[in-house]
């Protein structure tokens, strides 16, 4: 089978402009990432189904200039089902609007509570080593110190406990 | 021949029913009696398959009678109808329950007309994808129940539902997309999607191609079934829909994720069971799946984690591969759809009977209904794992196949799965202690206690409060920042929150709960203690499904006929 390399160039570069889309906040954004990124992969079976533009028509062609049908098939199928999931996404987002004044995608409810509890760690024990050697006057220089060295060492928890502005 | 016509039926029904139920949609009386005779008529005829496939050889039908290999073919073997059997009892169980709680119900936040085809729809989605006998097939049934449960999730379209529905809706197309991109990969590497046809055909390709295939296809499907890293949808969108619609989720969408690895890695990749990842995910599930559970407030959160950790039992029987580990798995896939229904359905019964499921504000509901008690009890043990019940039973099965491969890491996951277990009877006897055991008014004064921690003060007799680390230690209990937030709210005079206590004084609670609701969360009790009793002949046909599992000729003979292949 030969691969028709500007279908492929073109369903790749679909499919990786949706998953960008997608990965925004705003539902209709990922909407339109869903749009974008169901496109790039339905072009994506027509590749799989001989070169393009053959028609998928049987004895009027001769052998070997007909394209396969079957992915036709499956990607006519695959287009009804993203028209109605696009339809209920859109109807979600507007429902969302209504109620919220936003359609953004909000942050899982285990997630807030760990960031909570992250950035209320984020000067606990293990990052107040110094400070437990001189337990009685905590002089800002030493604080510092203890806080620098422990976001050194901890690179990860420190990155966690950061609360992100723009989610609340 | 004419065993084989029975085949579609469970797809059917449901879909002819959801379009008369539609239409009749002004009568509710109607609607619900279409509804109920269709899933009764699909428990029927899913036993008769149960019991016509195990003669031996699946049932296979090529609808609309095209040539094999060239329509769709329709397969129930032991796996599927075991499965069509379970989830049409459960469904049965579930309808019957909505049924109840919506005759009775003050609520009108779930408007009927819509529930009983949408409900039918998930059904036949739910059959559709058990008896597939291609991957386009499948995936068309995994959308036909994700409509469904899009729907469901987002009834009434209040704030919290589709806050949780947008993350779920998301998170499935994103999984949509890749089983679509696998599809498509597949179909250009073999030239087909018939599931028997490939299981023949992947075995000439390259290995990398293959794996590649393979591995898009797990992925797909571990986010269905919620199979760590792929998990964290699920707790979050699973406790804010309905009390029925969670339990049927509950109990059948992973499952048709779990069926579907099941399926694809013994019919399409049985040379290469990649145990090593599948058995770190099935120890990672359960073990951060128990975690979570541990941590929740809320007898539903709570559940939902408990079924992401369970979820890697199934995993662990799948990645052993071996005889015994595939049997302990589908045992344990039907033992656990009704055990984790029955008890999302109870606690439907919980926020009826005390208005809410916050550990928080319920107490002493073992003396208000203690029929209630009973009912949370033995399905709490059975998913707990205690002897003599069917999660027992799976359990041993399981960690034994695990012992028997006796690899250092199937070794990891046992201990993995044993501690889960306990871990799992820590999380359910805390629910018991807290919202069945003590009264409410000590439920009411603890509430008392968290919200007036930062003040100081201490109510005498009870169990010395401490704070650490943003959580709040009561005695063996421990309450986060959102669980001390909600006491407050409970506990403000001009608050709308009250807890049990409260509510009890007032008298504001429906003293009865609906029979209906009542009768069908019994039923599916008692199906899941039947379960125990006929495990001897259970765990026989789980091994004979399991035989047929590990030797794909039996399902290759059945759905393609000498000579196309």
């Amino acid at each position: 089978m030969t691969v028709n390399l500007a279908l492929l160039l073109t369903a790749a570069g679909l499919v990786g402009v949706g998953t960008y889309v997608m990965l925004e906040r705003s539902l209709t954004r990922v909407l339109v990432g869903l749009v974008l990124l169901s496109n790039g992969v339905n072009l994506g079976f027509l590749v799989a189904s001989g070169s393009p533009g053959d028609p998928p028509l049987l004895y009027e062609y001769e052998d070997g200039s007909i394209a396969d049908p079957l992915p036709q098939a499956l990607v006519l199928t695959a287009i009804v089902i993203t028209l109605g999931t696009v339809a209920f996404v859109l109807a979600m987002a507007y429902r969302s609007w209504q109620l919220a004044g936003n359609d953004d995608v909000q942050d899982d409810v285990e997630d807030a509570a760990i960031r909570r509890l992250a950035a209320a760690d984020e000067a606990s024990e293990g990052f107040d080593l110094s400070i437990t050697a001189t337990p009685d006057d905590q002089d800002e220089p030493i604080e510092e110190e203890g806080e620098a060295a422990g976001v050194a060492a901890d690179g990860d928890s420190s990155d966690a406990g950061v609360p992100r502005e723009e989610d609340s | 021949m004419s065993a084989d016509l029975l085949v579609p039926f469970p797809v059917l029904l449901p879909l002819l029913g959801a379009g008369l139920a539609l239409m009749l949609s002004g009568r509710p009386h109607a609607q619900r009696a279409v509804t109920v005779i269709v899933l009764v008529a699909v428990v029927a005829i899913s036993a008769v398959l149960l019991v016509l496939a195990d003669r031996g050889t699946p049932l296979v039908l090529w609808i609309g009678a095209w040539e094999p290999p060239l329509g769709i073919s329709l397969v129930a073997d032991r796996l599927s109808s075991l499965m069509l059997l379970v989830s049409a009892v459960v469904a049965l169980a579930v309808l019957v329950y909505s049924i109840g709680q919506g005759m009775t119900g003050a609520e009108r936040e779930t408007p009927v007309s819509i529930y009983h085809p949408t409900y039918l729809v998930l059904v036949a989605g739910v059959s559709n994808a058990f008896l597939a006998g291609d991957l386009f097939n499948l995936f068309v049934s995994f959308e036909m129940l994700l409509f469904a449960s899009y729907v469901l999730l987002t009834l009434g379209g209040t704030e919290g539902r589709i806050r949780a529905g947008t993350i779920y809706v998301v998170v499935n197309i994103i999984s949509s997309m890749l089983f679509l991109t696998a599809i498509a990969v597949t179909y250009a590497a073999v030239g087909t999607v018939n599931l028997a046809q490939l299981s023949l055909r992947l075995a000439e390709i390259p290995d990398a191609t293959a794996l590649m295939i393979q591995l898009l296809l797990l992925t797909t499907f571990a986010i269905k079934a919620a199979v760590f890293p792929l998990s964290f949808w699920l707790p979050d969108s699973y406790p804010t829909a309905p009390a029925p619609v969670t339990a049927v989720f509950a109990g059948l969408l992973t499952k048709v994720g779990v069926y579907a690895i099941l399926r694809t890695q013994t019919l399409l990749f049985p040379e290469s069971p990649l145990t090593t990842l599948l058995l770190w995910a099935a120890l990672l599930t359960m073990v951060i799946g128990i975690l979570g559970a541990v941590a929740q407030s809320d007898i539903k959160r709570m559940l939902s984690f408990t079924l992401v950790s369970h979820i890697g039992f199934m995993v662990l029987g799948i990645g052993l591969a071996t005889g015994a580990g595939l049997t302990g798995a589908v045992f344990y896939v039907a033992h656990h759809i009704t055990i984790q229904t029955a008890l999302f359905l109870v606690l439907g019964l919980v926020e009826r009977r005390a208005g809410s499921t916050s550990l928080v504000k319920l107490g002493g509901l073992a003396r208000l209904t203690p029929l209630l008690a009973i009912m949370f009890f033995v399905p709490a043990m059975n998913l707990a794992g205690i002897p003599p019940l069917s999660g027992f039973i799976g359990k041993v099965g399981l960690l034994a196949a695990g012992v028997e491969t006796a690899s250092p890491l199937a070794y990891a996951v046992v201990a993995a799965g044993t501690v889960t277990s306990l871990l799992t009877l820590y999380a359910v006897a805390k629910t018991w202690n807290l919202a069945f055991w003590r009264t409410p008014e000590q439920a009411h004064e603890m509430a008392l206690t968290i919200a007036h921690l930062d003040e100081g003060s201490q109510v005498p007799g009870e169990p010395q409060l401490v704070r650490h680390r943003g959580h709040v230690h009561a005695g063996s209990q421990q309450f986060d920042d959102s669980a001390i937030a909600e006491a407050r709210r409970t506990i403000a005079e001009e608050g709308t929150d009250q807890d049990l206590h409260e509510l009890l004084e007032q008298r504001t609670l429906d003293e009865r709960l609906p029979r209906t609701m009542t009768g069908a969360t019994i039923g599916l009790v008692a199906v899941s203690v039947a379960l125990t009793l006929v495990a001897g002949p259970l765990y026989g046909y789980a091994d004979r499904a399991a035989d047929n599992l590990l030797t794909p000729s039996v399902y290759l003979d059945a759905v393609l006929p000498e000579g196309v292949r």
